[in-house]
């Protein structure tokens, strides 16, 4: 098996994203393709699996010049690609998911297609469902089903963007156990493109690294990882521990919180909340660090505003159809006993677990901000006493695309007065971008920024007052560099006495930055009070349940 | 059984047939991710296109032809201008709703109230004999025969073959299809003209069969109602036929109410019924509140039960796929 690309060039517009890349890759070995975002891996890894063509340049296969012009004749040729947002089908079971792709036959052929999955599952130790839905499984085995699948059409060179991203610390090691397997048994070639340069030294052998569309570099590991750094970066960034700034001053008490999560139940949750610091989440996806983040900043609980519509709602109905019909018609009663079902019952539900919830925790469960409990309060009203949450779907829950960032700051702006105030708006903004240092300009839309400038525009919408911060992994998808930067603009925070809680699956970046870890494990959650003696090794085994 | 009873199954199956035609059509069309919103214009013109082509020429076999021709070119208008043009397919669809119907009116004057031909009746043999059953499925004509034949050919498409796989890949996720060798736009093309045809052959079953005739307007609402019955029906064949049957049925039964005034209330409010029955069940199947009460159902019938309630629309319904 042997891959070489030559002179590989591909412009967008005046924009080049790839300039005369050259490479051969080996059969057999683990290469890693490290680059800063935006720096042309993905366009490369694309060009490869068929998703675009380059402008120019050619692929030779085992000598052989190969023709890719789509995904499909990349797989003939042997390329398969794992996308970094899963390109399956959700609502369609995984075994509808691994027969779609396949050579064609008129009919599904389930059964046949179900024996073929269980083996070849089998053989890489995957356990997977073939009647489950794809979007009941988590983002690991979805990749799971994707490699699979891959190599049931005869893949044997295999590109994966960015496969860590949101895969358990468990699911990593299998992975990352199953790409050595298939490249050491079977001389497949595995590339892997990331910017967690842990990842790529646990798992590669070579590494290239791309600046501007060009290959800068090539090493083979083990290396220095500041060698790395400097020539993703073309200069070296030291990064420094922060130091702790907290006071003995609690700003929030949790006490004896029950929190449902996808997967367990968080039980009696007791956590004080002290002035500037820094508190880490840690665990698997969907043992509740999200919800409980949710929970405190008054999103996903029943509210008041919630009770209310609901009671005006069922009151509004009942009128009207006290107007419309005859006091005395069969119907009538029918109608009514319907809407009372249709509104009471989610109002009941919501009631109901309340009270249950509160039952279950001695009825002092509480959250209490600056000493008084934050009852049902909403988001809006909690954002105002000085607590906010920015969830990790930037563009899903955080900010809207589409528009531009002035009109985000518009937005965010909390005045009373019915109109806009552009000027002030487009002043703010100007403002926000030299204090943020934000690479976009007032007017462009929020969906053309990078993912490290959508992150800084986020922090820079958030009122400046703040007494807690709650940030779902507030790094996804950004290099070394952005990271660091929107952490040197968290911690700036602390100095007003604004405590940060955030999740991330980086058990590194969580040891890093916290002054203390909370740790989810099955329901229970245990608290790390000196996080500078953790490794992450012992951190992965107190979330695995290991004490 | 009552004989009235029967003959009003009979009905109900006869008077849905357009209904159960058009919403299959836009069934196929929307799970390939197209939204054609232009059925209710599109039905009038074909039913009046197919009226006027059969009182020409004396053919019904051109009159239908005529009507799926014209129920095509209107979905691959919307297609078009949504590949080529970029254009938002809810507003062409809008457009060509409004154009259509005028269109209907405008080439239809002459033909208005004439007296045409009708689908010859042609029961069964042999399955016509079957009490009940055979009066009220078996003793139509072709086109309703066809009706009931599409149902299970749709159903069998979609959930039973590769190309019915693609299909539901199609509208759920483009970029997938994609990479999987589905050429995205070209089977767009093929289901929203074929959709298209159904929605024009809809047209025709009303001309020719059920309302019989053509009258400005005469079928004016029911590609609405078709429209509706399709998200009523969570995008599944059987679930759309029950929605189509469903409505139906429901008018027949306020027909009754009306000529026994049985109930003492304004025929508005009977005619309201099957709307407000519409929202509630979908308020039902979409607030979560018939999930809760699966735990009524044994464990073992859950996931097909939480299935058949599931209400969710092609995830790329209305959207345009592009290599980025």
């Amino acid at each position: 098996m042997r891959l070489e690309i030559h002179n590989i060039s591909k412009s967008f517009g005046q924009l080049k994203a790839n300039d005369h890349i050259s490479f051969t890759f080996e059969g057999g070995r683990i290469y890693a393709i490290l680059g800063e975002n935006g720096a042309g891996k993905s366009t490369l890894m694309k060009i490869l699996s068929g998703y675009q063509s380059a402008t120019s340049g050619q692929i030779i296969i085992d000598g052989k010049p190969a023709q890719i012009n789509s995904p499909h004749h990349a797989i003939a040729h042997g390329i398969g690609m794992l996308y970094q947002d899963p390109l399956d089908f959700a609502p369609l079971t995984v075994l509808e998911n691994y027969i779609e792709g396949k050579p064609f036959n008129f009919f599904m052929r389930r059964r046949e297609a179900e024996a073929d999955l269980l083996a070849r599952c089998k053989i890489l130790g995957f356990s997977l469902n073939p009647n489950a839905m794809v979007e009941s499984l988590t983002v690991g085995e979805r990749q799971q089903l994707e490699i699979v699948r891959l190599l049931s059409l005869g893949v044997r060179i295999l590109i994966l963007d960015e496969p860590t991203t949101g895969i358990s610390a468990e699911q990593k090691s299998q992975l990352f156990q199953t790409l050595k397997n298939l490249a050491r048994e079977q001389n497949m070639i595995v590339i892997l493109v990331s910017h967690k340069l842990a990842d790529v030294e646990e798992l590669c052998e070579e590494v290239l690294v791309l600046r501007r569309g060009r290959l800068v570099g090539h090493r083979l590991l083990p290396c220095e990882t500041d060698i790395l750094v400097e020539m993703m970066f073309g200069k070296r960034i030291s990064t420094t521990t922060p130091q702790p700034l907290y006071t003995d001053k609690p700003i929030l008490k949790i006490h004896k919180l029950s929190v449902p999560a996808r997967l367990f139940t968080i039980q009696n949750l007791d956590l004080e909340v002290r002035e500037g610091e820094v508190i880490g989440l840690a665990g698997l996806d969907g043992s509740g660090q999200v919800e409980f983040m949710r929970t405190v900043a008054g999103l996903g609980r029943p509210t008041w505003a919630d009770q209310l519509t609901a009671i005006i709602a069922l009151a509004g109905m009942w009128w009207v159809f006290g107007k419309i019909l005859d006091e005395s018609s069969a119907v009538l009663n029918l109608a009514r006993i319907a809407i009372l079902i249709l509104v009471l019952g989610p109002m009941l539900k919501t009631l109901y677990s309340y009270i249950r919830q509160r039952a279950n925790n001695d009825q002092d469960a509480q959250i209490m901000l600056n000493g008084k409990s934050i009852g049902w309060r909403g988001y809006r009203d909690l954002l105002e006493r000085g607590i906010a949450y920015l969830a990790a779907g930037r563009l899903e829950e955080g900010l809207v695309a589409g528009l531009t960032l002035v009109d985000h700051s518009a937005l965010a702006d909390r005045s009373s007065l019915p109109h806009v105030n552009w000027l002030q708006a487009w002043r703010r903004t100007k403002q926000a971008i030299t204090d943020f240092s934000i690479k976009g300009q007032p007017f462009s839309q929020i969906q053309t920024l990078s993912g490290g400038n959508q992150q800084r525009v986020s922090l820079s919408l958030l009122p400046t007052n703040l007494r807690l911060i709650l940030l779902e992994n507030p790094t996804r998808g950004l290099d070394v560099e952005s990271a660091g930067h929107i952490w040197s603009l968290l911690l700036n925070r602390r100095k007003q006495g604004t405590a940060i809680i955030f999740s991330s699956p980086d058990l590194d970046e969580i040891i890093d930055y916290s002054d203390r870890i909370l740790v989810f494990s099955s329901g229970q959650t245990t608290l790390v009070e000196n996080p500078e003696q953790m490794t992450t090794a012992r951190l992965g085994e107190l979330i695995g349940g290991k004490s | 059984m009552d004989p009235v009873l029967t003959s009003t199954l009979a009905d109900i199956v006869r008077n849905a047939a357009p209904l159960l035609i058009a919403s299959q059509g836009e069934l196929i069309t929307e799970r390939a991710g197209v939204v054609n919103l232009s059925l209710d214009g599109t039905i009038l013109l074909a039913a009046m296109a197919a009226f006027a082509v059969t009182y020409n020429t004396g053919s019904l076999g051109m009159g239908i032809v005529v009507a799926m021709l014209i129920g095509m070119l209107v979905a691959l208008i919307v297609i078009s201008a949504s590949v080529f043009l970029k254009l938002n397919q809810i507003a062409v669809g809008f457009v060509l709703t409004l154009l259509c119907a005028d269109l209907s009116t405008f080439f239809g004057r002459k033909y208005s109230g004439q007296q045409g031909t009708e689908i010859p009746y042609a029961p069964i043999p042999i399955l016509e004999d079957i009490p009940v059953i055979g009066e009220v499925f078996f003793q139509h004509n072709i086109l309703i025969y066809f009706s009931l034949l599409l149902v299970i050919f749709i159903w069998l498409w979609t959930y039973h073959t590769r190309l019915g796989l693609s299909l539901r890949g199609l509208g759920e996720h483009p970029a997938a299809a994609y990479v999987r060798g589905t050429r995205v736009q070209a089977w767009r093309f093929v289901y929203v003209a074929a959709g298209g045809a159904l929605v024009g052959l809809a047209g025709a079953t009303y001309s020719l069969s059920v309302k019989l005739g053509w009258r400005e307007g005469s079928t004016l609402g029911n590609g609405w109602i078709a429209l509706a019955i399709v998200i009523f029906g969570g995008w599944r064949p059987f679930r759309i036929a029950f929605g189509a049957y469903f409505i139906v049925g429901l008018r027949a039964l306020a027909l009754y109410f009306q000529q026994e005034d049985v109930l003492n209330l304004p025929i508005q409010i009977i005619n309201m019924t099957p709307w407000v029955l519409m929202l509630v069940t979908l308020i039902f199947v979409t607030s979560g509140l018939a999930e809760s009460l699966l735990v009524l159902v044994p464990p073992r019938w859950r996931p097909a039960a939480q299935n058949l309630l599931r209400a969710k629309p092609p995830a790329a319904l209305g959207s345009n796929f592009e290599r980025s």
